[in-house]
């Protein structure tokens, strides 16, 4: 990886500092479900073990095994490695990003239209398609699985004012 | 046992109907895809297709389900020898001969070898599961809460101490699932826990969620930052060079077993399909008198991890159906699925739901028969679906992706903690957590903490319960070699240095 890094001649975040940050960041997680599992009780009640018991134990473990990661990380020299390149980091958000938007309209313009425009704006922005290729894809699509999934296996999927237009 | 062959046969005449025999077809062809696909693969496709068998019968569904798995895991082999890119992660050591062979234009050598060996692998893992899960099931039929908790204790041991990954990174990102697994309402008391007031937390994190997510979405972002191209080999296969290797493949009978017998052993612990493959490549490459050869397009170095990938990959259903414990993240979603159509996964099934079990098992002959005629006669078609460029398959996956999360409760919040998955999937995999032990302790966390604190009600919280007796002591005791395989390992490895020191201090 860090060869590719190195011929796009690009800089990134450290991988020690994204390392340090996803240990937090699950230590954080097990520290909120350290406050439900206390709220709700963590000791022995009518029926045994009460209801934050379990969860609270496994938030510890989790605490306890990122305490040993992180201590790692800061134990071990900086090598100076990339976590990837802000080349390879921009490809990455330019995936998250429209998704992201995607997820956003699906409950209003329900899932056909938005998948419809996600294919059409994907092609366009990141494959350069001319638009007749992006549309043409971006709305067969959206139709076939419309068959498959309503028509052939009957499974009901988000529609918005496109559908009921149509009359579905 | 005689009841049993009886079973299986009645099991075949469930799958030999043309309904099932279709779904069959269809599963294995929608499998290869999967499997060709990056960023879609065994489990993820499995879960993305689940909702398409809500309508269907259990046993129809779970042989398309299962049909669909094996595609997947025939298909991993085709990008790993054309493309070099294995659309697997049980396909790596593939690539190591795989692709060299294809450069040296014996493409089809390769190819043959290691569908036969899948084909091979897998049927070994088959016939050991027709033999052994019926047993295995009425032995469990026995277990109390401890005993059942033991098993899962040895099953996220095994995790910790077997798998490559730190094993702390393995501990935090299981103990993390376990803690999400939790989250709503609490099966013992009835509860609401960890939902902070938040109305889409009641019904907790689904894992079939967190299976598009991590595995669908981050591999996605992953293969987007590596900005792969796919050049790949001319992929034909003519029948000529099908019965040439087929000619040469009884040669290595030995390896096959070999890897067959590693394949089963690491399947049925959740180690998984993956380190047995390189586990099997690399015994062969020590043992095999060409091992110094390995690596430049040996015939041996694809047998070898094909076979014990498939038979790992097989056999991980083994305790998904006798236990109710699965083996490998594909084998946790088909137990999603039982519970979705209305089974209680455990060994009951073999007892109350035979068709069901026969079926499946029936399945799996016929399916990796059907399977192994498949890809031979359509490989190019599969690696013509590699050549469709990222920038319009990326898109696509993601609709699918999106549809298979909504579809497990018809819910949009769950598209959106898809995505949110997703993007932590690729953080976690960048840095090294495994994702699967995660996914299983979502799945497996409520079976395992309701099993943890009846036994501890039973025992009035003293855990010497866990101890109790032979069986569970023995799954215990298990667990814990399991979990510290490594450290023994090293003490072991240190011991034999020191005592040769002193010989030679003599």
């Amino acid at each position: 990886m860090s060869d590719a890094t190195k011929e796009s001649g690009g800089t990134g975040p450290s991988h020690r500092h994204v390392e340090i940050g996803v240990a937090l960041f699950m230590a954080l997680l097990a520290l909120i479900g350290i406050y439900g599992s206390v709220q709700v009780g963590i000791g022995w009640g009518s029926e045994g073990p009460k209801a934050g018991f379990f969860p609270f134990y496994v938030s510890l473990a989790v605490i306890i095994a990122c305490a040993v990661n992180l201590g790692k990380i800061l134990a071990s020299a900086d090598e100076g490695e990339l976590f990837a390149g802000w080349d390879q980091l921009k490809l990455v958000l330019a995936v998250v990003v429209p998704a992201a938007i995607y997820v956003a309209i699906i409950p209003y313009a329900g899932i056909y239209v938005a998948s419809a425009l996600l294919i059409v704006a994907f092609m366009k922005a990141l494959g350069r398609y001319p638009w007749i290729h992006a549309i043409a894809v971006g709305v067969i699509v959206p139709i076939l699985t419309f068959l498959m999934f309503e028509m052939w296996f009957l499974v009901p999927l988000p529609k918005g004012p496109l559908e009921k237009l149509l009359g579905y | 046992m005689l009841e049993d062959i009886g079973n299986l046969f009645h099991g075949f005449a469930v799958v030999a109907q043309p309904f099932n025999l279709l779904l069959m077809v269809v599963g294995i062809v929608l499998g290869v895809i999967v499997g060709v696909l990056p960023g879609l693969g065994g489990a993820n496709g499995v879960a993305i297709l689940l909702p398409l068998t809500f309508s269907m019968s259990p046993t129809s569904a779970i042989i398309m389900l299962s049909c669909i798995y094996w595609g997947a895991l025939f298909g991993g082999a085709i990008t790993s020898i054309l493309f070099n890119i294995p659309g697997e992660p049980w396909s790596v050591a593939t690539t190591f001969d795989g692709y060299p062979m294809a450069q040296q234009g014996r493409a089809g050598e390769a190819l043959t070898a290691a569908f036969t060996s899948s084909f091979v692998g897998a049927l070994f893992a088959v016939i050991m599961i027709t033999l052994v899960a019926p047993l295995v099931a009425n032995f469990a039929l026995r277990f109390g809460p401890a005993e059942i908790f033991s098993v899962y204790f040895l099953a996220f041991c095994s995790f910790i101490g077997l798998s490559k990954e730190p094993p702390f990174k393995t501990v935090a990102s299981m103990m993390l699932g376990f803690g999400l697994g939790a989250v709503g309402l609490d099966q013992v008391t009835g509860q609401l826990r960890m939902t902070f007031g938040v109305e889409q937390m009641l019904n907790g994190f689904d894992f079939l969620i967190a299976v598009i997510g991590l595995f669908g979405i981050g591999e996605i972002l992953l293969t987007m930052e590596e900005g792969l191209s796919f050049r790949g080999s001319p992929a034909k296969l003519n029948l000529k060079v099908v019965f040439h290797t087929w000619k040469e493949l009884p040669r290595y009978w030995l390896l096959s077993l070999r890897s067959c017998l590693i394949g089963c052993w690491m399947g049925i612990s959740p180690a998984g399909a993956t380190p047995a493959s390189f586990m099997s490549y690399g015994i062969a490459k020590r043992i095999s008198r060409n091992g110094h050869k390995f690596g430049t397009g040996q015939i041996e170095g694809v047998v070898a991890p094909e076979t014990a990938a498939h038979a790992a990959g097989t056999s991980a259903l083994l305790p998904m159906i006798s236990l109710g414990v699965p083996g490998s993240p594909t084998a946790a979603v088909l137990l999603g699925g039982l519970l979705i159509w209305g089974l209680q996964p455990g060994p009951l099934l073999f007892t109350e739901q035979k068709d069901f079990v026969w079926g499946l098992i029936a399945s799996m002959y016929m399916g990796n028969i059907v399977g192994l005629l498949i890809v031979l006669t359509c490989v190019p078609l599969f690696a013509a679906i590699l050549r469709i460029p990222f920038s319009v398959i990326a898109p696509v996956i993601l609709v699918f992706c999106a549809i298979g999360a909504y579809t497990v409760h018809n819910n949009t919040f769950d598209v959106i903690m898809m995505l949110v998955f997703g993007v932590a999937g690729y953080f976690m995999k960048k840095c090294d957590y495994p994702l699967a032990p995660m996914v299983l302790a979502i799945v497996l966390g409520d079976k395992a903490e309701e099993a943890f604190r009846q036994s501890l009600l039973a025992s009035q919280g003293s855990l010497k319960v866990f101890w109790s007796n032979g069986l569970v002591s023995t799954i215990m005791t298990l667990g814990l070699v399991a979990l510290f395989w490594p450290v023994i390992q090293a003490g072991w490895t240190r011991a034999r240095v020191l005592t040769g020191k002193l010989r030679a201090a003599e």
